[in-house]
């Protein structure tokens, strides 16, 4: 409906649909100014429904790790990933903490974890009489060597191997979805920014080339 | 239960609303601003992408890194209240048939966190019976819902480019974002293999349209819904504004129960449960308009009995509950070797692709009826849970800075895979058009009731040949997608007759369709082409539920030019006091 018709339509009734390109006008008056004042008054946290805050709170009274675990997960998630000349190592970040929260959710993982570390506790029991964390960083690097690499490792490591396996995506998971891993793996976004299409020297790297059409076509800032 | 009670409303209105999806948010937008009185009721809590959205928060600032949980599918900080189940609202199945059913609680519903793919259905799309002779057609064709596309476009706001297809119908665009490297790639391998890769069409503000609503500022987030209202969002962009009329009352955790009629058979108004005060509410209105989704629309209707309408309100036609449809999908990924040890830089973009594959193909030479578009994702997408995942099957594969590795590993060699891989990842997905059979169909439960002892709906939906052989065709077409453009596939190219070529299960797609359909025989249909009840004249309905097909488009653009024209044609009935 064009704008003339919409104010005859106005003139009309009271009954009427042409206000609806009035939106579009610059100049109205600000949606944000009544809104949730004359919303009946919602008094959960922003943007966490009431089920969800509830839920939240039960699963942060939960810990399933003991002490003796978390000293071997922390062990471990510093052997995959160590300090080095670009940033800090998993404990840095946190990481055990991490997976100590994700277990009592994902309950799935609490049992390959738990199994897991006392599978490595006994292996080193047998081989070095002592447990994983109480090895030396050489026994410790000696047993990782056996379980870290599932292509070249002995059958009989194999559930040794799905363990690390599932150590190694937790952890890397946990560690570059935190402030430091972010950094490391060089996420750039997540600010307010304008797109303005590849930068030039990376189109010239891969011998790419926006078209005349998109040139013109496309949003420019 | 000695006090139970049942609190009147002592307004009468011009409309009830059930639902403030897009469907509902369109009608309450519309009948407010046209001076209308207009109740809505929403079974969720108040949502206000402004105050709610979890834009630009950190993957850190979530215990859970962003994982899913049972209350948002989509991960910690997706923009939807619940998801596939929700707890004390159950749904069952006929035998060991499938469908999975998203539902959405809180204000806007879904169009929080929507794809924004904003598709006109073209000429084709409306006369699929005349083309292949399965289904119908529709009792309306393109011509009638263009000038509502025109009005949606304007009011809403949508990129993209006219390319003068004759399916896909040019709009009234804003300017699409240019194309990401991985997209770059994408055209290119596309263009070499005849598969058109042309600007997506999304409904995000890339330039101001009012000052209601601020412009894109491309974090990527969307799904997140947008703090400076510049995607799409029912909330956001149709009820708050609604909300400034005065003519709106929004009624929030109000769970429809059923539609009032009177002893001549009319809609008087709607039963709702209040999850605040689990109390039972009536509200009247001249008209009642649903828009809960199409299957809880049905659910409503086929709980709405009573001696005038025996087999449920608008259900003469006994298909209130059948031709339910969602859009077909099936997946695959790979890696680009060429894109490894990438420059970095922010290539956040808008929520979702730049480019995307319009249906390109004759259905004529091929041995399924419909068509289906390709979506595609990838690129230095934010860390979050689930990021690196699995490094031991890339980094035994593909020499790293020349050097060849044992998969698998730790320590800093490690962290030096993780840096390389990061950014070569590519995804597509392909969405396609389902036949809408009479025998796929949601119904009431006799023996279930959800926690308000409202009777649930069980489903009955199968997927036919027609849909496996096209998703056979989708599998074929993205392998040889990332082939052209050099890419491997990591995952999605082992499925095969077995498992349906990977084809989802239905409803997994989130586009439900079908269940209250148009049609001028009032014996096939319950709508006539308006939306309006053929059996119940001061009843409507404006979600996926009146969908006759739901072609190879996401069906919200639809949903809301059909919304928009069902509410200007129940403001002239009023006018006309024909209802």
């Amino acid at each position: 409906m064009d704008r003339r018709k919409s104010l005859k339509a106005l003139v009309v009734g009271t009954v009427s649909t042409g206000v609806l390109l009035d939106a579009c006008k610059p100049g109205d008056k600000k949606a944000d100014a009544k809104t949730t004042a004359e919303v009946k008054e919602d008094k959960s946290p922003a943007g966490r429904m009431k089920e969800e805050l509830e839920g939240d709170k039960a699963l942060s009274t939960n810990k399933f790790f003991t002490e003796h675990e978390l000293a071997t997960i922390t062990i471990l998630g510093d052997i995959i990933i160590p300090k080095d000349e670009v940033s800090g190592s998993a404990s840095d970040a946190k990481v055990p903490e991490f997976i100590d929260h994700i277990v009592t959710e994902m309950t799935e993982h609490q049992t390959p974890l738990r199994g897991g570390l006392r599978w490595l506790d006994l292996q080193c029991f047998s081989r070095y009489n002592n447990a994983f964390r109480d090895c030396t960083q050489q026994q410790q690097i000696e047993i990782v060597d056996q379980i870290a690499y599932p292509k070249k490792a002995k059958p009989e490591m194999a559930a040794g191997v799905s363990f690390f396996t599932l150590m190694r995506d937790l952890t890397a998971t946990g560690f570059y979805t935190s402030e430091i891993g972010v950094k490391d793996v060089g996420y750039m976004g997540n600010i307010p920014n304008k797109w303005n299409g590849v930068p030039d020297d990376v189109l010239k790297q891969y011998g790419m080339a926006y078209t005349e059409k998109e040139m013109k076509e496309c949003a420019k800032y | 239960m000695g006090d139970l009670q049942i609190k009147k409303n002592a307004k009468k209105y011009d409309a009830v609303i059930v639902g403030s999806g897009a469907g509902g948010g369109m009608a309450a937008y519309v009948l407010a601003n046209a001076g209308l009185k207009v109740c809505l009721l929403e079974a969720g809590p108040m949502f206000d992408p402004k105050v709610d959205s979890a834009q630009l928060k950190n993957p850190w600032e979530s215990p859970r890194r962003g994982a899913s949980t049972k209350y948002r599918a989509f991960g910690d900080f997706d923009g939807c209240y619940w998801a596939w189940q929700i707890d004390g609202e159950p749904y069952t199945h006929v035998g060991d048939t499938k469908w999975e059913w998203w539902r959405a609680r809180m204000l806007g519903g879904r169009t929080n966190h929507w794809g924004r793919i904003s598709l006109r259905f073209g000429p084709k799309d409306f006369k699929r019976r005349s083309i292949d002779g399965l289904g119908d057609d529709w009792p309306i064709g393109y011509e009638d819902v263009k000038p509502y596309y025109d009005k949606i476009d304007r009011l809403l706001g949508v990129f993209g480019t006219n390319e003068g297809l004759e399916n896909d119908p040019d709009g009234i665009f804003l300017p699409p974002p240019k194309p990401r490297l991985h997209e770059l790639f994408i055209k290119k391998a596309g263009n070499s293999i005849n598969i058109p890769v042309i600007p997506s069409r999304l409904s995000i503000l890339t330039k101001k349209i009012n000052d209601q609503r601020g412009e894109c500022f491309f974090c990527a987030q969307c799904g997140r819904s947008c703090k400076a209202y510049a995607d799409f969002s029912s909330s956001s962009a149709l009820i708050i504004p609604a909300l400034t009329t005065g003519n709106l009352d929004l009624v929030t955790n109000a769970m429809a129960r059923e539609v009032l009629t009177n002893k001549e058979g009319l809609a008087t108004g709607v039963s709702y449960v209040s999850k605040d005060d689990m109390q039972e509410y009536q509200v009247e209105g001249r008209t009642v308009i649903l828009a809960a989704s199409a299957c809880e629309s049905a659910r409503l209707l086929l709980n709405s009995k009573s001696p005038r309408h025996p087999n449920g309100l608008a259900n003469e036609s006994n298909v209130v509950g059948k031709y339910l449809h969602d859009s077909t999908g099936a997946d695959m990924g790979g890696i680009i070797p060429e894109l490894f040890d990438r420059k970095r830089y922010n290539e956040d973009g808008v929520g979702g692709m730049h480019v995307y594959t319009p249906w390109w193909l004759d259905n004529k030479k091929l041995d399924f009826p419909r068509g289906y578009h390709i979506e595609y994702g990838g690129g230095f997408g934010q860390p979050l849970y689930g990021f690196n995942w699995g490094i031991e099957n890339l980094n035994g594969t593909y020499k790293i800075k020349g050097k060849q590795k044992e998969a698998g590993g730790y320590g800093a060699s490690l962290k030096e895979d993780y840096r390389y891989f990061y950014g070569a990842h590519v995804g597509m997905a392909g969405r396609g058009e389902a036949i809408a059979f009479e025998s796929n169909y949601c119904e009431i439960d006799p023996n279930v009731v959800d926690k308000f002892g409202i009777p649930v709906l069980r489903f009955h939906v199968k997927p036919s040949e027609y849909e496996i052989k096209q998703a056979k065709h989708m599998k074929e077409t993205f392998a040889e997608i990332l082939h052209a453009m050099g890419a491997v596939i990591t995952w999605g190219g082992d499925d095969g007759p077995e498992n349906n070529y990977g084809l989802h299960e239905p409803g997994v797609i989130i586009h439900e369709a079908g269940t209250v359909r148009m049609g001028n025989d009032p014996k096939k249909a319950p709508l006539n082409k308006w939306s309006q009840a053929h059996d119940c004249k001061n009843l409507f309905c404006v979600d996926g539920g009146p969908f006759v097909s739901q072609a190879d488009k996401n069906i919200t653009w639809t949903i809301l030019a059909l919304s928009m024209r069902t509410s200007e044609y129940i403001v002239d009935e009023l006018k006309k006091h024909n209802i």
